[in-house]
């Protein structure tokens, strides 16, 4: 049945790539490229759904199945797709535009759901195709030109919004770690809906916004990545670590000033604690990689065909039988 | 021995009977009353005694509006006799009100003569008050022309209903199992069926069954014995009926059937989705009951969602539908655009409800028939039929799915709240003896253009999962290849395409054709949708008459059917009557340079047959004397 395996440069399609030259999209796209061929998806069996915005443009450049939508709904249309052919393996693309404006509101019940899919949220932190005004993301004082005298509004973090909305995978990575193929790879194994947020450098509107976390020099002090089993350590001399505050939220310790076995180990499953480690934003170090996975409910599509199959076993199932029951009469001939 | 007292009326035993060709009973009352029960009862058993019928629920937008309220008064009308019932019935023979407010809603326009049952019990000063009425309207001489009778059927019902062990309230609650039990022994109707539905509705609760029994059969008692001898009954002849099986269909389950045929026809699973609206909901309903036949219905978290994941369905393979009244319809029109441009099948069934904005929303209009055709950004033509009443329903929405997986393309099927409400007598299909119009998706590889077009403009079905045949499409301009493009030649191809494509679904439609009259008559009356009903029965009494007038109604709004123009053009005088401030009237005139006149008019509920009359008589009365 499986086809042979495929190399990344299988899943390509012939188009030309309309990227800016630069543009952190074409890391993720090698990326995505890599993590289908480790999982060895069937190209025709493998569909990507987008919205509107640079990201949104990704379907355009695989070999796999591909609907471009319109701003804000492929989660929506992605829904519709899962739903009517589970067997289908469907992944959604949108930017934070996409993702956390126009469409939260599908984001949102797309992970409540929990259909078994991938969705990738691509923020840039900026509006690229419209040439460069805030967006959802953008942090309070960002100059556009439709803030020229600085935003005032307070930023959304994606990875809050998917665990409030019930979120059981969510993971986050910048668009050029080296890592981020595994992180797909992970993404797509999880049984429901699986939400990576990528770090990506927009070079034409807002070069470097992700630069003093995901810089090479910096990023051992500013960011975490948390591994199973172990305490949360960081630093370049891996010198500190988190600690879970009576109060609620995560507290950055020197290790030399903590007994080890006080430190939380960290747990993929533990659901508040990946809440707290979503919510770290400078000066605290952000946390990286996969910070929830919690396989355990059943996806929607499959819950839902259960039920239908049960009630195609109870009920009537031939729609002439159906409009015969009921009060019926006869006008004799 | 029936003794002849003026038309139609008799005495028989001492008790009057009045003979009619047709009846119409309306059952008023509180929104917590239980009038819309009543009504579909009083159908139920109509139908099962063989008239033709036509029935208008009309309810307050308020779940349970404060009672005794004019605005929380709920009615059902029902129109039967011995013939096919065209219409839900001008005015009442008989109005069954339930409190003071129901009286005050319902006089207006009533006919001299007319029974008029009130709960005598109800009408306590502050009952009174609350309806508006300065002084008691049963002694003042506002009912004067009126058959009242006036029986406490609240203390009746009280009383049939104590041993039941239920409290006070409770035991009121039959208040309109007693009505109806008067109301049947008026037309002489056998209480069987309905205690059979009973029995089965309340197994459950054995008290609230008892209950009800109890007070159906007091009403009925009570009327049977000579303690109101004002009482009149009724006689009203059975319909002559094709021979076959029958059921009553609502506009609603005419749809949802339609749906699930016209899905098992083409050979694919029915995804409905749908976010909840007055009053197109009860279709979301009846196709979650029916899960076992093949559908799946999925409530989305807004009109956009619905739409959008529908979208996605039919990309998938499945025939995607949503359904909506009018402030969805504006919601979803991008998405509609997108499923214009990627070629997908989509249907989108709007119960159009008054408008704009909220306006009433359990109230009937014809308003969105020019946002259904143009009320999308960009050149973006979409099939539009429109339903004329519960039985045409199931043919427009199984014709809907055929059209949208045929044709590739989305379409709007229009219903209305009144279609979608109202319930006739339905001759079941034979369903196996039809045939199937199964679709048929690309597989083969080989020179796959995804745009490519076959002899009717139609591009492949591809979907996904289909090996080798992997292909991107999406709301950017596309080459035939399937390329994005901005090349402007192809842009223009396109546009062209895309509008050909719908214009060409009217081969695949039956032309133009008369409901009565001839081509060249001096009026032809032009009606579209839920109008149907008394337009017809307003040009059957003037053709009887003898004057020259037609009737044209159309199911199909978008593409035109063929040979519209020419018969169009054949009459002398065009009257279009439609309930919204003139639409299918601009738009014949736009496309047949076509001198039509209009009778409109938007109160939210049918037009009356006498009001159609009479914009008949006056264009006659101008023109073709
Ligand atoms: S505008 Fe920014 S996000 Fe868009 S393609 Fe160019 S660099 Fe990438």
């Amino acid at each position: 049945m499986t086809a042979p395996r495929l190399h990344p440069r299988d899943y390509r399609s012939d188009q030309e790539v309309r990227w800016c030259p630069g543009c952190g999209d074409y890391a993720i796209l090698r990326a995505v490229e890599k993590a289908l061929a480790a999982v060895g998806a069937d190209p025709d069996r493998t569909v990507f759904v987008s919205g509107i915005g640079c990201a949104a443009r990704f379907p355009y450049y695989l070999a796999t199945y591909g609907f471009h939508g319109i701003h804000g709904r492929a989660p929506a249309i992605a829904t519709g797709v899962k739903i009517a052919r589970p067997e289908l393996d469907v992944w959604v693309v949108g930017g934070d535009g996409d993702m956390l404006s126009i469409g939260t509101n599908h984001l949102i019940h797309a992970v409540r759901r929990d259909l078994d899919m991938v969705i990738l949220i691509l923020d840039n932190e900026v509006y690229g195709l419209t040439k460069g005004q805030i967006s959802p993301t953008s942090p309070v004082g960002t100059r556009t030109p439709s803030t020229p005298l600085g935003s005032v509004e307070r930023p959304l973090s994606a990875l809050r919004v998917a665990l409030a909305a019930g979120a059981r995978f969510v993971a986050r990575a910048a668009d050029t770690d080296r890592d981020l193929p595994d992180i797909l790879v992970r993404a797509h194994e999880h049984p429901g809906t699986a939400v990576v947020e990528i770090l990506q450098n927009c070079v034409v509107y807002n070069d470097g916004a992700f630069a003093h976390v995901t810089g090479r020099e910096v990023a051992a002090e500013a960011q975490v990545r948390p591994v199973p089993g172990e305490p949360l350590v960081f630093g370049a001399a891996r010198d500190k670590a988190l600690r879970v505050r009576p109060e609620g939220g995560l507290k950055m310790v020197r290790l030399e000033e903590v007994d080890p076995a006080d430190l939380p180990r960290f747990d993929p499953t533990e659901r508040e604690l990946a809440v707290m480690l979503a919510a770290l934003e400078p000066p605290m170090p952000v946390a990286m990689g996969v910070l929830l996975e919690d396989p355990a409910a059943e996806p929607y599509e499959r819950a839902l065909r259960r039920r239908e199959e049960e009630a195609a076993a109870a009920g009537p199932t031939d729609l002439g039988e159906l409009l015969r029951t009921g009060p019926v009469w006869v006008v004799p001939g | 021995m029936a003794v002849a007292e003026e038309s139609g009326r008799t005495r028989e035993a001492g008790r009057e009977v009045r003979e009619l060709e047709t009846a119409v009973v309306r059952f008023a009352g509180d929104s917590g009353d239980g009038i819309q029960l009543s009504g579909r009862l009083f159908t139920l058993s109509t139908a099962l005694a063989g008239h033709g019928l036509e029935t208008f629920p009309d309810f307050p937008a308020e779940i349970r509006a404060p009672a005794g309220t004019t605005y929380g008064v709920s009615a059902y009308q029902i129109h039967f006799g011995g013939r096919r019932v065209r219409t839900v019935g001008d005015r009442p023979d008989v109005l069954v009100a339930l409190n003071p407010a129901a009286l005050r809603v319902h006089l207006e326009g009533l006919a001299p003569g007319t029974v008029v049952i009130l709960d005598s019990g109800s009408f306590t000063e502050r009952n009174l008050r609350k309806a508006g009425f300065a002084r008691d309207p049963r002694t003042d001489g506002t009912l004067a022309s009126f058959r009242v009778i006036g029986i406490d059927i609240s203390d009746l019902t009280k009383r049939a209903t104590a041993h039941t062990g239920l409290g006070v309230r409770e035991c009121l609650r039959a208040k309109n199992f007693f009505a109806l039990g008067l109301v049947f022994w008026m037309f002489d109707r056998d209480l069987a069926p309905v205690e059979a539905w009973a029995r089965a509705r309340f197994r459950d609760r054995p008290a609230v069954l008892e209950a009800n029994l109890a007070a159906l059969r007091a009403g009925h008692a009570l009327a049977e014995t000579t303690e109101i001898p004002q009482l009149p009954s009724f006689r009203v002849p059975r319909a002559r009926f094709r021979p076959g099986l029958y059921r009553a269909l609502t506009g609603h389950e005419a749809i949802a059937f339609g749906l699930v045929d016209g899905a098992r026809r083409a050979g694919l699973p029915l995804f409905y989705a749908s976010y909840p609206i007055t009053p197109a909901s009860p279709v979301l309903h009846q196709l979650a009951r029916m899960r076992g036949l093949g559908v799946t219905t999925f409530q989305a978290e807004d009109e956009i969602a619905a739409v959008s994941a529908a979208i996605g369905a039919s990309y998938a393979g499945a025939i995607g539908v949503t359904g909506t009244s009018g402030p969805g319809l504006d919601l979803k029109q991008e998405a509609i655009g997108l499923a214009v441009m990627a070629e997908l099948p989509l249907v989108v069934v709007d119960m159009q409800r008054a408008g704009p904005s909220t306006g009433m929303p359990t109230k009937t209009e014809q308003s969105d028939l020019l946002a259904a055709l143009w009320g999308r950004h960009g050149d973006a033509p979409v099939v539009v039929l429109a339903a004329s009443g519960p039985a045409d329903a199931f043919e427009r929405a199984r014709e809907a799915v055929r059209l949208a997986v045929h044709h590739m393309v989305p379409v709007i099927l229009l219903a209305d709240a009144f279609v979608a409400n109202a319930a006739e007598p339905w001759r079941i299909p034979d369903l196996a003896r039809e045939p199937d119009w199964p679709v048929r998706f690309r597989t083969e590889n080989g020179d796959f253009r995804p745009y490519a077009r076959d002899d009717r403009m139609v591009r492949p079905w591809v979907v996904p999962g289909t090996p080798g045949l992997a292909h991107r499409i999406g709301g950017l301009e596309k080459d035939e290849f399937g390329r994005v493009s901005y090349d402007p030649d192809n842009h223009e191809r396109m546009g062209r395409a895309r509008w050909k494509k719908v214009l060409r679904v009217a081969e695949d439609l039956p032309p133009a054709e008369l409901e009565q009259g001839e081509p060249g008559d001096c009026v032809c009356v032009v009606g579209w949708g839920g109008t149907w009903g008394p337009i017809s029965r307003a040009v059957t009494t003037r053709r009887r008459r003898g004057e020259r007038v037609a009737h044209l109604h159309l199911r199909h709004l978008w593409p035109l059917p063929r040979g519209l123009g020419e018969l169009l053009r054949s009459f002398d005088h065009l009257l279009v009557v439609e309930m919204n401030r003139g639409q299918l009237v601009r738009l014949l005139r736009g496309e047949y340079l076509v001198d039509a006149r209009s009778h409109l008019a938007t109160r939210g509920r049918p037009f009356a047959v006498d009001e159609i009359e009479r914009a008949i008589d006056a264009m006659v009365e101008e023109h073709c004397r």
